[in-house]
């Protein structure tokens, strides 16, 4: 190509350490992180979707449904304060859940995962990436969603550390189980090109049933039963529990935030999907045997 | 390059034909005899009923290249896989750098490269990007910028691998793949889809590599690429090694008897045989028109594709669908 071109490339160029340490697994869990927010950043049409979604459907209800309020006559408040955490919980679902399981599947379609599989990277790395990807995504977006809640549609944040605390192990559990979802449910989707149109009505289905669109209250009672077996319903009644007054427990079907059954579930489907995606994960294709 | 034989059965095929001509590889001098990079014996793998390699050995030395050829569904790509650890074998022993590929660790893919069909992953990171990522997985890699230089690729240094011709992406893959300094390169069939030129660029990259002392195993479909790159070539058919030999020896000396093609009477003939001047002197004196000149003379030595033909059987049957075509 250039005349620089050396004419023979050797195997032992540069400072030859034959007996060099392989890189720790905590590092390369940090060096996949970075080329996971990098690409992720570059996928723009991803980006806009998973990230922006939740923002653009808060606006958009926000304003359509302005000045309505939701409840009872003994307990209501306004829009888009009740509308809030349900937004929440989809931008977790949305950033753990769908996106992992999308882009797990679209990376074993492509090659990704055998090329990864055919180095010295420890699978434990590839996944911490992934989190840390998920980590970092889920928080921007969920701070960015707050912002405009806050700046914009004058909901009022909860100044108890109590409610924040409750926050903090919500979010941080519901990511946790999203996230281990959405490896082993990328084992379902045949190929790449098939896995959002296997994996979104998936999520679509769950926001509708979750109390995320349709205040849960309203919902009639076997779907609310069905919603209760999935992890979206208690992520969305957990973030209820912090953002929403104390008396709008009342309109709960249960008559309370239930934040022990929450762990519970969210927990319960940590461990299945665990289960579950040590079993079923693969490296490569399922037409390459 | 070397002697090295497989003791598998090659039907059809002395070994060893001495004299029938001068290896036109680089010449190198012998090496003290160093274990294998790679030991294969009687493999064997199933899938249903298909007995996709049915008893395969091989042996690379240090610093060769071995070409596997061989008909789609002979067992080249399950056999490949089998090296690099992606697929567990039914029976059989196989080192690859002295260690069991079922079994081996992190330090083991360390020493391998592997550049594999068909890639168009990580299409949004640049070419520096990718190579730069890919060299922190290894314990002790080489310079990420020299390695883009290696293959070719500094102007494109900057450019998201999506945007890469064909030629180009394939030459990052090469780079992602010699990064970590592998003593071992698996190349799967490389230039598939490639113009003669990007081909040829290609080879030479290859050959700066072996220069170096990388060892490789190169799948192609590609006759002349083999011809080229090998030191040794491996012909495997219905799961088995029917042949193996440098590609000027390939076959043995019978196979390769040169072959006098003329036309006389307005009959195209031909005739085969291990003195070729002899006969042309002959029909030059029974054959020859009045002017003296022999219609159509054509004197020819079987070409590695007319040895391999032969040796796969040319048989249609052989090139049944498989595994192979992804």
């Amino acid at each position: 190509m250039t005349a620089t071109t050396p004419t023979t490339i050797p195997r032992t160029s540069g400072g030859a350490h034959p007996d060099a340490p392989l890189p720790g697994v905590a590092r390369l869990a940090l060096v996949r992180a970075g080329a996971e927010v990098r690409q992720f950043w570059r996928e723009r049409d991803a980006v806009v979707f998973v990230f922006a979604y939740p923002i653009i459907m808060l606006a958009i209800f926000s304003t359509v449904f302005g000045g309505e309020n939701q409840g009872s006559a003994a307990a209501e408040v306004d829009f888009a304060r009740y509308f809030l955490p349900g937004m929440i919980a989809t931008g977790i679902m949305l950033t753990s859940f769908q996106s992992l399981a999308i882009s797990i599947a679209v990376e074993r379609d492509d090659g990704t995962l055998r090329r990864l599989r055919a180095t010295p990277l420890p699978a434990t790395s590839y996944f911490g990436g992934k989190i840390l990807l998920t980590l970092a995504t889920s928080l921007a977006q969920t701070a960015a969603l707050l912002a405009v809640a806050a700046g914009l549609y004058d909901v009022p944040l909860p100044t108890d550390p109590g409610r924040w605390a409750t926050f903090a192990w919500v979010f941080v559990l519901g990511t946790a189980t999203g996230t281990i979802c959405g490896v082993a449910f990328s084992s379902l989707p045949r190929s790449g090109r098939s896995a959002s149109a296997v994996v979104t009505p998936v999520v679509l289905v769950l926001q509708f049933i979750s109390g995320v669109f349709f205040a849960f209250y309203a919902l009639p009672s076997w779907m609310q039963t069905v919603a209760s077996v999935f992890p979206l319903k208690w992520i969305a009644q957990g973030m209820r529990s912090v953002f929403l007054p104390e008396d709008m427990v009342a309109l709960e079907p249960s008559g309370s935030w239930q934040l022990p059954a929450t762990a519970a579930v969210l927990v319960a489907w940590l461990l299945v999907g665990l289960v579950v995606g040590v079993r079923t994960f693969r490296w490569r294709r399922r037409d390459d045997g | 390059m070397t002697t090295t034989r497989t003791p598998a059965p090659t039907p059809g095929s002395p070994p060893g034909s001495p004299g029938t001509s001068t290896p036109a590889a680089p010449a190198a001098a012998p090496r003290p005899k160093a274990p294998p990079v790679v030991r294969v014996r009687d493999l064997r793998k199933r899938y249903g009923e298909k007995q996709a390699v049915a008893g395969i050995d091989l042996d690379i030395d240090p610093g060769e290249i071995v070409a596997v050829l061989g008909p789609n569904g002979a067992g080249k790509t399950t056999t490949v896989e089998i090296l690099e650890g992606f697929r567990a074998r039914d029976a059989g022993e196989v080192r690859v750098l002295g260690e069991d590929p079922a079994t081996a660790g992190r330090g083991w893919r360390a020493r391998l490269g592997v550049v594999a069909q068909d890639s168009r992953d990580q299409a949004e990171l640049t070419v520096a990007e990718s190579v730069r990522y890919t060299a922190r997985y290894y314990p002790d890699p080489a310079e990420p910028d020299e390695v883009v230089a290696a293959v070719g690729l500094s102007a494109k240094a900057g450019a998201r691998a999506r945007s890469l011709s064909g030629g180009q992406r394939r030459r990052l893959d090469v780079a992602l793949g010699i990064v970590g300094r592998p003593e071992l390169l698996f190349l799967d069939e490389p230039t598939t889809g490639f113009d003669p030129q990007a081909r040829r660029t290609f080879w030479d990259l290859v050959n700066r590599l072996r220069d170096g002392g990388t060892t490789i195993l190169l799948t192609t479909h590609d006759l002349a690429e083999a011809a080229y790159l090998a030191d040794r070539v491996a012909v495997v058919r219905d799961g088995e090694v029917v042949a193996t030999g440098s590609p000027e020896t390939l076959g043995g000396a019978q196979a390769r008897v040169p072959q006098v093609s003329w036309t006389a009477d307005g009959v195209q003939r031909s005739e085969r045989t291990p003195a070729p001047t002899a006969l042309v002197a002959r029909l030059a004196a029974t054959a020859a028109g009045t002017d003296g000149e022999i219609t159509d003379l054509r004197v020819s030595r079987p070409t590695l594709e007319d040895v391999y033909l032969g040796l796969v059987g040319h048989d249609p049957s052989a090139a049944h669908r498989t595994e192979e075509t992804s």
